[in-house]
């Protein structure tokens, strides 16, 4: 039997951390990311867990160590935010590359400077390329949905790479919500035992961990990345079903919200897309057909999924919590992805950036509608009048 | 050089399972300078052996005999000669300077490009 609580999104993903039970935490505190490792803390102390929870000196130290422990055939989790994941990202390469199932609490921050502990999404993005699969979570209770399905997909024999889980810093982590808490032995069910295929603490089968590899197998390494995130995406789509059977929530590789009958969509991911809802449904009710699409799967990009979700509106906004500094009309990374995909899959019709809410500014409903009468009226026109809009910056 | 493997066919994340196999990892192409026997005698102290970086010192364990260099995987550090005692000793006694190739020593140095096969 489930039971809901009231609890923050950082709580809930605690309260997921709890319930798998993982061998390794090894975990840096750091804004907003850190009530999450303190409720764990206290289920450690409270002897609630069998885990080993590492307290280290630094990010880099905590994915150092759990790239040590994951190697060592143990399952690992941490948590960080923006400067933490910054001081990571050595590591957070490491992981993905020695192919450690990993699960990362990410919890949304700007990166400095200047110094901001506030939401947007710039820190995630600097991982993007680095071979960890990455979910966004709306709310607190996706982002507990998303941890317990995370170490499936990161375990898979197929898949066998990190998984970063987002939220948004302070806006779903530390705010209070209903949150549905499953039975801890139907998690512990769902989530099963782990057993790694190569442990390095089996000494009667001794073997290395990254070794040097230069220009004679490197390439070949990489290959075997790019075939391991390829696969992901079914092991996604598989771990979702299966959740959906056993918890009763269903999740894909995005959330499609009204589309099908909508002529201009909003992409958005993260909690906005729950500011977003509302619009929809207010602009709805005036007869304006719009819709939303909610990223899920970040990476591996559903592309050619969310080109077939798109083919039949006639305008597109995206918005992006972060810049990709001197990209093409200084955009945001879910624009240029997006925009690819569709000019890729052959979708036509106009797409435009809003790049908004960064060191965690206030979206409002009422700046969403603005995007959504600019879309309808790209919808009309055929036209982008502007590529790229920084939204609601003080000219 | 074995046959390059494809990415299928090699364990993922560049891990190494099987224990020892560097041995089929042939170094010997690294080298510049190729450790040879000279006329001193070698008083067998194992002193290369036991010093030797990448266990390239042949011997002869039962008769307690150092026999040669395995060249497969000698990389030419010269470890070898500049711990030999009797290179010492050598170089002691002839009251001049010598160079590492000198036929008086018992580890000669020479450089690849002037051994005559």
């Amino acid at each position: 039997m489930s039971t809901f609580e009231a609890l923050q999104g950082n709580e809930a993903v605690a309260t997921a951390m709890r319930q798998i039970n993982p061998d390794v935490i090894a975990a840096y505190p750091i804004t907003p990311q850190t009530s999450t490792v303190q409720k764990f803390a206290d289920f450690v102390a409270d002897g609630l867990v069998d885990t080993e929870f590492v307290c280290v000196e630094s990010e880099h130290s905590a994915m150092s160590a759990c790239v040590g422990a994951s190697s060592a055939g143990a399952r690992v989790m941490t948590a960080t935010s923006a400067n933490g994941l910054a001081l990571m990202w050595e590591i957070v390469y490491i992981a993905a590359s020695n192919r450690c199932p990993i699960t990362m609490s990410l919890v949304n921050r700007a990166l400095s400077a200047p110094i901001n502990i506030h939401c947007d999404h710039s820190d995630v993005m600097g991982i993007r390329d680095s071979g960890w699969i990455i979910l966004f979570s709306e709310s607190g209770q996706e982002a507990y949905d998303n941890m317990i399905q995370a170490v499936r997909i990161a375990e898979h024999p197929d898949v066998l790479l990190p998984v970063a889980v987002c939220q948004d810093g302070f806006i779903t982590s530390h705010a209070m919500e209903k949150v549905e808490i499953f039975d801890d032995a139907d998690v512990k069910a769902f989530v099963g035992e782990y057993k790694p295929q190569w442990p390095l603490l089996d000494i009667d089968d001794p073997k290395t961990f990254g070794p040097l590899d230069f220009y004679d197998y490197y390439y070949e390494h990489k290959r075997q990345q790019v075939e391991a995130m390829a696969n992901s995406q079914q092991v996604i789509l598989d771990v979702a079903a299966e959740f959906n059977k056993k918890f009763d929530r269903d999740y894909g590789l995005f959330e499609a919200y009204k589309l099908d009958d909508a002529d201009v969509a909003i992409v958005v991911a993260n909690s906005t897309a729950g500011t977003v809802k509302v619009v929809v449904d207010r602009l709805r009710g005036e007869g304006l057909k719009v819709g939303l699409l909610k990223p899920r799967v970040f990476r591996p990009f559903p592309a050619s999924e969310i080109a077939d979700a798109l083919s039949n509106v006639k305008a597109v906004a995206v918005m992006d919590r972060s810049i990709s500094f001197g990209a093409m009309q200084n955009a945001g990374p879910l624009f240029l992805e997006l925009l690819a995909g569709l000019t890729a899959n052959g979708v036509q019709g106009p797409v435009a950036d809003y790049v908004y809410g960064l060191g965690g500014r206030d979206i409002l409903p009422r700046e969403i509608e603005g995007v959504y009468r600019d879309a309808l009226k790209m919808a009309e026109t055929g036209q982008v009048e502007q590529m790229v809009t920084y939204l609601s910056v003080r000219e | 050089m074995a046959k390059l493997k494809g990415w299928k066919d090699i364990p993922i994340g560049g891990m190494i399972l099987e224990a020892g196999n560097s041995v089929e990892y042939r170094t010997g192409g690294w080298r510049a300078f190729r450790p040879v026997r000279g006329e001193a005698e070698c008083i067998h102290c194992f002193q290369c052996w036991l010093f030797c970086p990448d266990s390239s010192i042949l011997v002869d364990a039962e008769n307690e005999k150092m026999v040669g260099f395995d060249l497969e995987h000698c990389k030419g550090c010269g470890i070898c000669a500049s711990i030999c005692p009797v290179n010492k000793k050598v170089v002691k006694q002839a009251e001049e300077e010598l160079g590492r190739d000198d036929a008086r020593l018992c580890i000669r140095m020479v450089e690849e490009g002037k051994i005559e096969e």
